[in-house]
């Protein structure tokens, strides 16, 4: 049923982690849209919490806005830590 | 005892492998992708309490039968779940009715049997019981979405609702129990769990805006092996690979 709206689907795989876009499925309402996306997205043991958003919420960037948006942030070095030492045991960083 | 016992688990297992065959049926059928998915494992988990169950009846009843010989090369006679789970569910509000009439009362039985002292039974149970809580959560939010949805939906879970509900009484039905089974606190008596279970159908069809059925029970007796005309074609495709390539594997 295409009828039915789009939502896109976030998955926790781990504590500790962020949620993570995992895909998108239809549904008739929230609560169905959270029940397909445990048994479309998480058959595998992928997840340990879920958020479903309707698609339509989303506000997306724009393919045309590329040069404006990204391209600025491509020769600026200096915004990555590379002058610090992780320390040791750190993960996820 | 022994005997008792292996013909309690058969009575189990062969209710979730018959329902598990009549789920699959239902992948690439669901009115949408995300049910097909959701179907399949449902009757997944069903066939996963189906395996463990015939495989522990075939170690109880010492005979060297694997859970593949009780599965595939029993014949319609000795098959003795209810029939409830075998009759066809080409309707998807049949199938959701189904579902949460059998899901209600595995639920309340698995949570039972956890506390079984046959510490085999209590391990499946164990498992079972979360699996069948999520079936009951499905079923329920399919019915209460049709049954207070449009009119023609309404229409069709009423319909669906009178057309199940005499095949339900069959679960509660005791007789194919050992009684040294209820006194060792090994097995559950079944009529023990019909107040609960019906509670638990009254309030989401109530919820529904569906009309609990006046209906007379149907002439039942899975139990005892007898079946409905169907059982018989469902056997005939679950067991057909089996039988006509002995030991096949892939």
């Amino acid at each position: 049923m295409t009828t039915e709206p789009l939502w896109e689907v976030f998955i926790r795989s781990r504590r500790g982690l962020s949620h993570v876009h995992a895909g998108s499925l239809h549904a008739a309402d929230a609560e169905m849209a959270l029940r397909n996306a445990r048994d479309v997205y998480t058959r595998r043991e992928e997840g340990v919490s879920i958020w479903v958003v309707p698609a339509s919420a989303i506000e997306a960037s724009s393919p045309e806005e590329k040069d404006s948006f990204f391209d600025p942030a491509g020769d600026k070095g200096y915004r990555h830590p590379t002058f610090y030492h992780v320390p040791e045991g750190v993960q996820h960083l | 005892m022994t005997k008792g016992l292996t013909r309690y688990l058969l009575a189990l297992g062969d209710d979730a492998l018959v329902s598990s065959q009549r789920m699959a049926w239902w992948i690439s059928r669901s009115p949408q992708i995300e049910e097909d998915i959701a179907m399949a494992n449902l009757g997944l988990d069903q066939l996963g309490q189906a395996r463990s169950l015939l495989a522990y009846a075939g170690e109880v009843e010492g005979n060297g039968r694997s859970e593949d010989d009780l599965a595939y090369l029993r014949d319609e006679r000795d098959f003795l779940n209810v029939c409830l789970v075998e009759r066809e569910q080409k309707d998807f509000g049949v199938a959701m009715v189904r579902l949460l009439m059998f899901s209600a009362w595995q639920h309340e039985l698995y949570a039972a049997l956890t506390g079984s002292t046959d510490l085999t039974l209590a391990g499946v149970a164990g498992k079972a019981v979360k699996e069948t809580a999520y079936h009951l959560d499905h079923a329920e939010h399919w019915v209460l979405r049709l049954g207070d949805g449009t009119e023609e939906s309404h229409l069709r879970m009423q319909a669906a609702l009178d057309a199940e509900w005499p095949w339900l009484a069959e679960l509660f039905d005791n007789s194919f129990v050992n009684e040294d089974l209820l006194l060792q606190g090994i097995a559950i008596d079944p009529a023990s769990l019909r107040e609960s279970v019906e509670g638990r159908i009254a309030g989401v069809i109530g919820r529904a805006t569906l009309a609990r059925p006046d209906v007379a029970d149907a002439l039942s007796r899975g139990r005892e092996g007898r079946h409905t005309e169907q059982m018989g074609y469902l056997l005939a495709e679950m067991q057909h690979l089996a039988r006509s390539h002995p030991e096949v594997t892939w």
